[in-house]
């Protein structure tokens, strides 16, 4: 994918998802100097992805740089570059390569705002591709969202489209509040429209992917593209699906989701991690607390099973599917 | 870095053992001294089985690549360039003794017995430990950077214990010890510094044996540390050895020396041998994007592989017979193993799965588990 943009964006253009990260981190290091990137590979490789190919030749090594092996090293530093005023943008290589971090992200990170009583900003993202059903080796193909978005003082968005990828990673950056920064990695080959004037809804926000009337399906980052597949197959047994895409997790769009569940009276919510504590439980939480009388079904849940993340000869077993969204339907449908 | 240039231009620190030169002859470096008479007594055999090790999985580990090529496998580690350093390990130790490795260590897995096709489960996604630790003493190959160091100075630090008041007989006849793995680039994890800091103060039988290539991933070992890292030892308050690793009867002296200090109840020892990645670091990486040709026909010079073949046929008269018979031998492995991986089936199904996340009954895994089977039969029946 070997784009490397001299200008800061404008216009429309059709780019994969793994393009638009690479553009939106170029032009955020091209707007604004305190910006930094770090991360294991990410200069002359260009990270395993090539996500930031050609950015430390075009930035120079001192702001596209490529670290020691450490992850706690990689967001314990950011957090003290914060403090000398820089915005760091930090890569960890792999979902499952993050937990060394989890002490840096969680117990520090997340609370220096509160530690420092309000009087400096850790404007620091932390990049992380994540998901599975790519085919790879242990710990290649995890979704840790819960553990992050449980902590207060992180925010954790992700997307699923190229347009979005671009924004939310702008978006992103552009924080004053630390950033979990969740790439589906699954979809940075895939490609799409990318319109470049800025948009004028929150980046963050959850959003309609596909409108319906009969139910709801929620997703985020590389689940939004199995619940449409959903939504299309369900047409053949008469559903009207209505699909979310949830781009913030934390903080997250709690009344745009009720609002679309309360007109349709149905939700099924997808994702790849375990449903025993995963994120869908919060969601159904606040639609217990939000919609409750306009519910029709109780809340269905379609995600991983409690146990590790399977070899990936047996992913697809464990990871939502078409059939597996379609039975949470029908069960809502039983009452 | 200070570093001298051996025979092979090779980059070696200045304190490195090394004993043969890249063409097989006895020419030690300045710091071998200690090392020289320990490693040319090193028979034959011990010699000769170090090359069937490394030649043997130079075989599997190009058909490692093929395989993956092909779409057999989800990704291959070449272990290409380190077998020296690899056998120089695995046959110092006895098969009481525990290894825990990274993803790269073919040459210590063959050297377990540990049949080729379960280290290509792994890599063929169909299990995430090919086979059972207990049965090898050899944990599963790790990804997790240096994650598996402090699990040894853990199993270290319990062997300390219970072999407490061995006689240096005993020792020597029952005694245990634990081989640390990890590379270049993990060092710098902080795991590395834990690990350390506990075997120290726990004076465990741990080796840890590291594979400095020279790169991780894309990062040279420049980016990684400023000194050579056998020199961390003594900020720890044990011993540290530079060894060429590339060459197999060094490495082995020195990691004869490292495992019989350890297992004599002397704490632990770290040994960096020094080697070269001379693949790419997986299947799925380009080393175009960030090194030289070059540098990589350099390092090409000094083939592990080479340098015994020439030592075994200089110093012990070994003939084409020999080699012949070896390459026979690699190749008929070869045949087997693609004959056991090509299109093979699932070793173990997500339903028995359920039954491996815990040693006790879980409330939530085993209905998961019955709702599994209800829906895998309406599928099936759909
Ligand atoms: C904690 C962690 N971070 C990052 C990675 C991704 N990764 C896999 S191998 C590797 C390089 C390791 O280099 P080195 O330790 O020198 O071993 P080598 O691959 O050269 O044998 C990296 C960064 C990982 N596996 N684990
Ligand atoms: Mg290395």
């Amino acid at each position: 994918m070997t784009t490397v943009f001299d200008e800061v964006a404008t216009g429309t253009k059709k780019l994969t998802v793994g393009q638009a990260v690479n553009r939106a981190l170029g032009d955020a290091l091209a707007t604004d100097e305190r910006v930094l990137l770090q991360g294991e590979d990410i200069g002359a490789l260009g990270g395993v992805y090539r996500v930031t190919e050609g950015l430390a030749a075009r930035f120079g090594s001192d702001r596209v740089v490529d670290a020691p092996l450490g992850e706690s090293g990689i967001v314990g530093t950011s957090i003290g570059l914060a403090q000398a005023g820089f915005v760091p943008v930090a890569e960890i290589q792999f979902d499952g390569f993050v937990y060394p971090a989890f002490d840096q992200i969680v117990s520090q990170l997340a609370k220096m705002h509160s530690r420092f009583q309000g009087s400096q900003q850790f404007p620091v993202t932390i990049r992380l591709p994540y998901g599975g059903g790519i085919g790879s080796v242990e710990h290649h193909s995890e979704s840790p969202e819960a553990y992050f978005a449980h902590t207060a003082g992180l925010k954790v968005v992700t997307y699923s489209n190229a347009h979005d990828a671009y924004w939310v990673t702008r978006a992103a950056i552009d924080s004053a509040d630390p950033v979990l920064l969740l790439e589906p990695k699954k979809h940075y080959f895939v490609r799409g429209e990318v319109d470049f004037d800025v948009p004028t809804d929150n980046p963050f926000a959850t959003v309609e992917a596909r409108p319906g009337t009969d139910g709801t399906l929620l997703a985020w980052g590389p689940q939004v593209s199995t619940a449409l597949a959903a939504a299309e197959a369900g047409v053949e047994d008469g559903y009207d699906l209505q699909v979310l895409d949830i781009r913030g997790l934390s903080p997250l769009d709690m009344t745009t989701i009720a609002d679309a569940v309360k007109t349709t009276g149905r939700a099924v919510i997808i994702h790849e991690s375990s449903t025993f504590a995963g994120f869908g439980a919060e969601i159904s939480a606040g639609l217990m607390e939000q919609a409750f009388l306009s519910l029709e079904a109780p809340v269905q849940r379609v995600g991983g099973y409690h146990m590790p993340y399977p070899p990936s000869r047996l992913e697809q077993d464990y990871l939502p599917s078409v059939d597996r969204i379609l039975d949470a339907v029908d069960e809502t449908f039983t009452y | 870095m200070s570093t001298i240039s051996s025979p092979t231009g090779h980059q070696l620190p200045e304190e490195a053992i090394g004993v043969l030169s890249a063409d097989g002859f006895i020419d030690p470096t300045e710091s071998a001294k200690a090392f020289v008479d320990d490693a040319t007594a090193i028979d034959h055999e011990r010699v000769a089985e170090m090359y069937r090790l490394m030649a043997n999985t130079r075989r599997i580990d190009e058909e490692g690549v093929n395989l993956q090529r092909q779409g057999q496998l989800v990704l291959w580690t070449p272990s290409l360039g380190q077998e020296a350093a690899q056998a120089g390990a695995v046959t110092a130790l006895q098969d009481r003794d525990w290894i825990f490795p990274t993803y790269r260590e073919h040459v210590m897995a063959r050297g377990r017995g540990i049949p080729d096709e379960k280290v290509f489960d792994f890599f063929r996604g169909a299990v995430h430990a090919g086979w059972k630790p207990s049965d090898y003493n050899m944990q599963p190959y790790t990804v997790v950077l240096a994650a598996q160091v402090p699990h040894a100075v853990g199993y270290g630090w319990g062997i300390a214990q219970q072999q407490r008041g061995w006689t240096d007989a005993r020792r020597a006849e029952e005694g245990r010890v634990a081989v640390a793995c990890f590379g270049d680039g993990a060092s710098t994890e902080g795991d590395i510094h834990e690990a350390m800091v506990f075997a120290a103060s726990f004076d465990t039988p741990v080796v840890f044996f590291i594979q400095n290539n020279y790169w991780a991933i894309s990062t040279p070992f420049e980016v990684q540390s400023k000194v050579p890292l056998f020199k961390r030892a003594k900020g720890y308050g044990f011993e540290g050895f530079a060894v060429d690793g590339n060459d197999p009867i060094a490495t082995a002296a020195v990691m004869d020396h490292a495992v019989d200090h350890a297992r004599r109840g002397g704490g632990p020892v770290l040994v960096e041998a020094h080697t070269y990645r001379m693949g790419a670091h997986t299947t799925a990486d380009d080393p175009t994007k960030y090194r030289t040709s070059e540098e990589e026909s350099q390092y090409a010079q000094s083939d592990p592989m080479v340098r015994t073949e020439q030592y075994l046929r200089r110093r012990f008269d070994y003939t084409d017979a020999f080699f012949d018979e070896i390459a026979a031998e690699s190749e008929q492995l070869a045949v087997n193993l693609r004959e056991k991986i090509v299109d093979a089936p699932d070793t173990i199904s997500l339903r028995e799965k359920f039954d491996l996340v815990y040693a006790e009954e879980h409330p939530l895994v085993d209905a998961q588990a019955v709702a599994f089977d209800r829906w895998m039969e309406d599928e099936d029946a759909s």
